[in-house]
């Protein structure tokens, strides 16, 4: 009966082979995709055993710190409370799951290693332990945004132009992410409007008009070009603000009064191709190039609503006139307008924004430092000199007075996108940079359906700007 | 160097595996490393220490390696539970002290001969049935009738009766083997046995079946089924009485399959076991078999560490169900990787080995297949249990033998390896004298 037994061994063996190649598949060859299953709740829960990093504002203040709960997880606490920056810096809760920069720097907030380190740490006894973010935000200039919003749903964003360093972002109403887990608030308040809101730029889109026609050789900051009122601009009739009529005037001149009709013809002339070149260059048509989740982002461009999708920017289906005055279906974010005005302080080049500065480990070592990458040049040096001259006009004695600093030159463009003419119904805006020559601050300022005679961008979002830049310039 | 003296040696790696572990445990746990770890290998060496003299006394040519083994298995079950659950750990040496008292007597008592249980075959046969048949007393867990309580105590008699009914097959196919092979026939290109003796083994079949009706546990079933088809084989060394056995068995178990939900579900949860409705699902589903999926993949290749598996969450419900009994494969894959899970796997194959080792040096039949049939419950025990837990195969409850939790499995396992003992010490007897 002994070659039976011997077969019957041969069996077993062949039964534990598999038993050995299951749990291969489990726990190595395929657990990478069982990590990632939707069912499953464990990675997610043992990041809450970790002691994650801490982030912190420009000035070392703590804005997310984590504290050991009863059981043995941490639990993320919120700093200052209210949420001074809920949107940027985001939350991170086992219910709520995880957004912003908690998002987007989980793996260095984790102290995420390769497997190999792990292995060591762990040999060593070396607990994991997260890294720590240190980001740029400047919790006084944001106060001072907040504040200057008075309650009303707007957003305010402020780079750093050489650098692209973000040191405002602000959107509102907010939410206190401390309370995150039980109650969020009315008029969609975890809506990030500085890098989720679609909005039309209004006037403010004739900064991208005028760097199209200066750079491409077309234009000259005195070319003369016609401002009566109406006109026909892509088959229909364009009025100025008021039906205001001028004369033969230059392209400074009609930047200073933003003049529609003259900007309408000056985006005709440049056509389709190149006004969607310089588009494309200032970032428009794909996701910008910020440290933030791609899903609390989205680009600017032509928004086609019945097909729910963007158009190509060089698209002929588009009244281009129009989209040279910032009206047509444009729809763009606060943080794309802020990039626009920060560019032409950069002497032309637009450099990717950035939350972060540096992630420092738990005993001071910085392991990772964000710097400031170029994304791309977009127009000469002499075009950006000429069109910041052509927009300081706009603040000196234009419409964009209200952002007028003490004793530094400011450059500027007032925006007021008419929503609903009858009820007088605005979204107004302003971008704008300063100091003039050696630009320290680009900002970008909107608010949402405001209402009244009062209700153009000079009045209401060159204000918000002025104190917001006074702050960061301090 | 003598069987008894090697079987000291291989000792000494299980009791510092022991310490080391509850070492590491403590470690984890940021206590300092107070002497409980080191009294707690001390006693457990005792235990082994006792046992030994016990075989040195009694079986003193009994394999040398199948008491070392199942020692390691033993330390080891008791460092995971004490990682679990300290009241656990603590249960589970009481139960080994149990255990190594009845080791102890089934030892004393069938020294002289073992072959004296041919005797009372039919008597152990019924037993082993009416054992089977008391938990229908009770009420049934996750839909099997498993356990039977008396008083605070909690029985599994399944794992009893896989020994009574290895015990009976033996004797009976010792009887029956030369006229299963002399009489059968061949039809249709199948080797069907004779009609007078198949009788017996329909009843056998017949009798596993109703024992799935009776008790619906798919896992208890496949182990005695499987068991008598292996001891048939070896019996016989025809393998198409095996093929007939499994077409008979696969019918049975399709029929169950249709009208017991409790089957159906469990086949669900093992064939989907990440669609969000069964996951889901109340009772059955297959939240089990997901989570000891998950449990496994956050293993790797050389684990998280002894107390690093994530089983429970605050003061919610486990994460992991059952992780002291059922999935504790899940939780040795979490902690000890992919290499601990092999090691563990080994030792059982080692087991195996010893145990076919020793059937093979067995003289008589009995005793042959009582070795071998012993051997193959055992293994198919584990592969029941860790095939359920990997998702080889559909999840049954049984024990993962000497290292889950519970006192009728620790028990019944031992009165297995004194039998196996039994055997060797016997056999190897005979084998130097002859030579």
């Amino acid at each position: 009966m002994n070659a039976p037994i011997l077969k019957l061994f041969g069996l077993v063996l062949v039964l534990f082979a598999a038993l050995l190649a299951m749990t291969s598949y489990n726990s190595v060859i395929n657990a990478d995709a069982y990590r990632e299953n939707k069912l499953n709740a464990r990675p997610q829960i043992e990041e809450q055993r970790i002691h994650r990093g801490a982030i912190r504002a420009r000035d070392r203040s703590v804005l997310a710190r984590s504290l050991q709960g009863d059981d043995d997880l941490y639990k993320r606490a919120y700093t200052p409370a209210g949420g001074l920056f809920a949107h940027a810096i985001g939350y991170d809760f086992l219910r709520s799951g995880r957004a912003g920069l908690e998002r987007e720097y989980n793996d260095e907030l984790t102290g995420e290693r390769s497997e190999l380190t792990s292995i060591f740490d762990e040999l060593r006894g070396k607990q994991r332990v997260g890294d720590n973010v240190l980001t740029n935000l400047d919790p006084d200039a944001q106060r001072v945004a907040i504040e200057a919003l008075q309650g009303r749903k707007g957003s305010v964003v402020a780079i750093e132009p050489a650098t692209g360093k973000v040191r405002v972002m602000v959107s509102t109403p907010g939410y206190d992410p401390n309370k995150l887990d039980t109650k969020a608030g009315d008029g969609a308040p975890l809506f990030n409007r500085a890098t989720q809101g679609g909005y039309v730029p209004g006037s403010t889109m004739k900064v991208v008009t005028a760097a199209a026609a200066l750079d491409s050789g077309e234009f000259e900051p005195d070319s003369q070009v016609s401002g009566k009122s109406p006109i026909d601009i892509g088959g229909a009739p364009l009025a100025n603000f008021s039906d205001e009529q001028f004369g033969n005037i230059t392209l400074t001149q009609a930047l200073t009064n933003s003049v529609n009709t003259v900007w309408g013809q000056v985006a005709e002339k440049l056509g389709h191709d190149t006004m969607g070149e310089y588009m494309k260059r200032f970032g428009f048509g794909t996701d910008p190039p910020l440290d933030y989740p791609d899903s609390q982002m989205r680009p600017s461009g032509v928004f086609d609503i019945k097909r729910e999708r963007f158009l190509p920017l060089d698209s002929d289906q588009v009244d281009i006139g129009r989209v040279g005055i910032g009206q047509e279906r444009l729809n763009v974010t606060p943080l794309q307008m802020a990039t626009v005005a920060a560019t032409v302080a950069n002497r032309g080049v637009r450099m990717e924004p950035h939350l972060a500065d540096r992630v420092v480990d738990v005993d001071g070592r910085t392991v990772e430092r964000i710097e400031p990458k170029e994304a791309e040049r977009v127009m000469d040096a002499d075009s950006a000199a000429q069109l910041t001259q052509m927009m300081s006009n706009v603040v000196r004695e234009g419409t964009g007075v209200g952002a007028a600093l003490e004793g530094i030159e400011v450059a500027g463009k007032t925006g007021t996108a008419e929503l609903n003419i009858a009820q007088r119904i605005n979204q107004p805006w302003f971008i704008g940079f300063a100091p003039l020559n050696n630009a320290r601050i680009a900002v970008a300022v909107t608010l949402e359906n405001i209402q009244g005679a009062q209700s153009q961008g000079g009045a209401v979002a060159a204000p918000i700007a002025k104190v917001v830049m006074q702050e960061l310039l301090k | 160097m003598n069987a008894r003296n090697r079987e000291l040696f291989a000792l000494i790696p299980a009791s510092l595996l022991l310490t080391a572990g509850f070492a590491a445990v403590f470690i984890q746990r940021d206590e300092l490393l107070s002497t409980v770890s080191l009294t707690y290998g001390a006693i457990f060496l005792a235990l082994c220490l006792a046992a030994h003299l016990v075989l040195r006394m009694t079986l003193p040519d009994a394999d040398p390696y199948l008491f070392p083994l199942v020692a390691v298995l033993a330390c080891f079950g008791l460092v995971m539970l004490y990682r679990l659950d300290e009241d656990f750990a603590r249960e589970q040496a009481q139960w080994f002290v149990v255990g190594l008292i009845v080791f102890t007597a089934t030892i004393v008592g069938l020294r002289q001969d073992h072959r004296v249980l041919e005797r009372y075959r039919y008597v152990i046969a019924l037993g082993g049935i009416m054992l089977l048949l008391l938990p229908r007393l009770g009420s049934p867990t996750n839909g099997a009738y498993l356990s039977f309580s008396m008083g605070p105590i909690s029985f599994q008699p399944a794992e009893l009766a896989k020994i009574a009914i290895v015990i009976f097959l033996a004797s009976y196919l010792r009887d029956t083997r030369q006229v299963l092979v002399v009489g059968a026939r061949r039809f249709m290109g199948i080797t069907f046995p004779p009609l007078k003796h198949l009788g017996p083994l329909l009843a056998v079949w017949g009798t596993a079946m109703v024992l799935l009706f009776v008790i619906q546990d798919l896992g208890s079933s496949l182990m005695f089924f499987g068991g008598f088809l292996a001891l048939v084989y070896v019996a016989t060394n025809r393998i198409s009485f095996v093929i007939i056995g499994l077409g008979l068995f696969a019918l049975g178990a399709r029929v169950l399959y249709a009208i017991r939900p409790t089957i159906e579900s469990r086949v669900d949860g093992w064939l989907h076991p990440f669609d969000p409705e069964l996951y889901n699902q109340q009772v059955g589903g297959s939240y089990q078999i997901a989570q000891s999926i998950f449990t496994q993949a956050d293993g790797g290749f050389f684990g998280q560490g002894f107390g690093q598996a994530l089983i429970s969450v605050g003061d919610g419900p486990p994460l992991l169900p059952a992780a002291h009994t059922d999935f504790i494969y899940a939780v040795i894959t979490d902690e000890l990787g992919l290499l601990g899970a092999i090691a563990v796997l080994l030792v059982y194959l080692l087991i195996v080995e010893r145990g076919f080792k020793t059937a093979m040096l067995a003289t008589d039949s009995f005793s042959k297949l009582l070795a071998t049939g012993l051997t193959a419950v055992l293994a198919l025990q584990v592969f029941v249990i860790v095939g359920g837990v990997t998702k080889l195969i559909p999840l049954t409850g049984v024990t993962l033998p000497f290292i889950s939790y519970g006192g009728s499995s620790i028990v019944a396992n031992f009165i297995l390896l004194a039998l196996l003992l039994l055997v060797s010490d016997r056999a190897r007897r005979e084998a130097q004298e002859v030579r």
